[in-house]
């Protein structure tokens, strides 16, 4: 679990985090979303020591972050697994050689148990059999599912994921989604993810929280935030008049007005 | 960004590389990727400069000292002197500040706006140990290495202009590098070239490390990288020659 109080950030003048406190659960997918622009990279950032908050505690079960050593720090970021934007691949090393990199570098494992785990891992994001392609041969969604096999290869406690279906087609988005899903289920993980995809919004969010302007404005889950009352929620998650009306016809259905099946085909 | 600015900035990126690896053996790795990448790398380059240094100093020397009342020894001496002291440690690594130089600080850019550094720190591992010492460990072993061929490269050439346009025997020539040699004076080159290869990999790398922005700024500062190293090399060549001549 990742708590943290009343955290602040500014850039000179600019005022990015203005007191946001949130608690983050083991096991779920925790959102942080909100328009570009809104804080969440420089919050996610503060999390994972990045970035140096101005103010606040940020807690990893239980213990603050900010008071820690450079030592403890180190041995907690071990915990910590982290899929980037743009993935982060290392672009000199083939997808075996980044995966096997943290494992290279700490662990005393030998080669035949370092290469027993890479396989282990790159078939666990469906990515078998392209070990020896470089990150230059491969395509985005291979990129962000070789990233999630070195953030996981370590067996995390923390995984955070920056943007992870920025660039992709809906289908692989909902397929890194899943992904994402069922290896923080799986090894009961906390999972921190910055997203402004509606659909992952949907999808896989268990524990939202909105940001804007560097201030909480919202938080809930993914079936909450169909009948909140929040507008400038709203605004930002329905968008779009399709997705207005799909929620619309949702609220419906939810006070009795209409039945599932008066729902149009797509609907239901 | 003022200078004192990046000075400061410079020397807390040199204190915070000196910490303890994670695993010495993935560092040891990293070290002579980067010496063959560094030295092997710039052999080719170095040749060329080096034979051609000395075959235009054998022959502008002769040019310039033609007279009946002095040996042609003394072109020997002249060229074995000047490739020792200035062509070879300087030249050649203001050369390499432009090949090496630049490599480093594009790569450590890229690396930079990417990700691929902020992705090492999420891991736990000091990225200025791991991206930065290893070059410049490799640079202390490898640039010395070189600028060593280059001096014998040098002086080689200048045999070779001298004895093929006529000007003077290779007898002449040998007998010429044997007088008045100062030991002292591959000392003083060393001690350039250490300070030099110094240069020529933390400077491009402080460039390359804290670059901001996207593709234009990798450029920027890899021109920005070579341009501070040769100057600091230039800089350095009169601070050292007032201290050690």
């Amino acid at each position: 679990m990742i708590a943290f109080k009343n955290i602040h950030k500014r850039f000179e003048e600019k005022v990015v985090l203005d007191g946001v406190s949130h608690v983050m659960e083991t096991g779920k997918t925790n959102l942080i979303i909100g328009i570009s622009g809104s804080g969440k990279t420089v919050l996610q950032k503060c999390l994972v020591g990045l970035l140096e908050p101005d103010e606040g505690e940020i807690l990893y079960d239980g213990i603050d972050f900010r008071h820690m050593s450079m030592e403890e720090r180190k041995l907690l970021r071990r915990d910590i697994g982290m899929l980037f934007q743009g993935s982060a691949l290392f672009d000199s090393m083939t997808v075996q050689e980044n995966v096997k990199f943290p494992l290279n570098m700490f662990t005393n494992d030998t080669h035949a148990q370092k290469m027993k785990r890479v396989d282990e891992v790159l078939e666990r994001v469906n990515l078998s059999g392209s070990n020896k392609k470089y990150p230059a041969e491969i395509s985005g969604g291979m990129k962000k599912r070789v990233g999630i096999a070195r953030a996981i290869v370590l067996n995390p406690k923390y995984l955070f994921c920056d943007e992870p279906n920025s660039g992709l087609d809906p289908q692989t988005s909902m397929l890194i989604d899943q992904l994402i899903k069922e290896l923080t289920t799986e090894y009961n993980i906390t999972t921190v993810i910055n997203t402004h995809d509606m659909n992952s919004v949907m999808e896989i969010g268990d524990n939202i929280l909105y940001l804007v302007n560097g201030k909480m404005e919202w938080t809930g889950n993914r079936k909450e935030i169909i009948y909140s009352k929040n507008k400038s929620l709203n605004d930002f998650i329905f968008a779009s008049e399709f997705l207005q009306d799909a929620k619309d016809l949702r609220m419906m259905e939810a006070s009795g007005k209409i039945s599932e099946k008066d729902l149009p085909e797509n609907q239901k | 960004m003022t200078f004192l600015n990046h000075l400061g900035r410079y020397l807390l990126m040199l204190k915070g590389m000196m910490a303890k690896p994670e695993n010495g053996r993935v560092y040891w790795r990293e070290f002579m990727h980067q010496c063959n990448d560094i030295g092997i790398g710039s052999i080719g380059i170095v040749t060329i400069i080096s034979l051609f240094m000395g075959a235009v100093s054998a022959l502008q020397t002769s040019y310039q000292l033609s007279s009946p009342i002095l040996s042609k020894t003394i072109i020997a001496q002249i060229v074995r002197d000047t490739v020792i002291l200035e062509f070879s440690p300087t030249l050649v690594c203001i050369v390499l500040a432009g090949v090496v130089g630049s490599k480093i600080a594009s790569e450590l850019g890229n690396m930079r706006v990417s990700e691929q550094i902020d992705a090492l720190e999420i891991m736990g591992i000091n990225s200025k140990t791991y991206l930065v010492l290893p070059k410049i460990v490799a640079a202390l072993v490898t640039i010395p290495m070189l600028v060593i061929i280059s001096m014998v490269l040098g002086i080689y050439g200048g045999r070779l202009a001298g004895t093929m346009s006529g000007i003077l025997s290779a007898e002449t020539y040998d007998r010429g590098l044997m007088l008045r040699f100062v030991p002292y004076n591959i000392f003083f080159a060393m001690v350039k070239t250490y300070a030099f290869a110094f240069v020529i990999s933390s400077i491009p790398a402080y460039f390359g490390y804290y670059v901001k922005g996207g593709a234009l700024e990798i450029g920027r500062s890899s021109t920005t990288a070579v341009v501070a190293s040769c100057v600091t090399i230039l800089f350095l060549d009169y601070i050292l020659a007032a201290i050690f001549l």
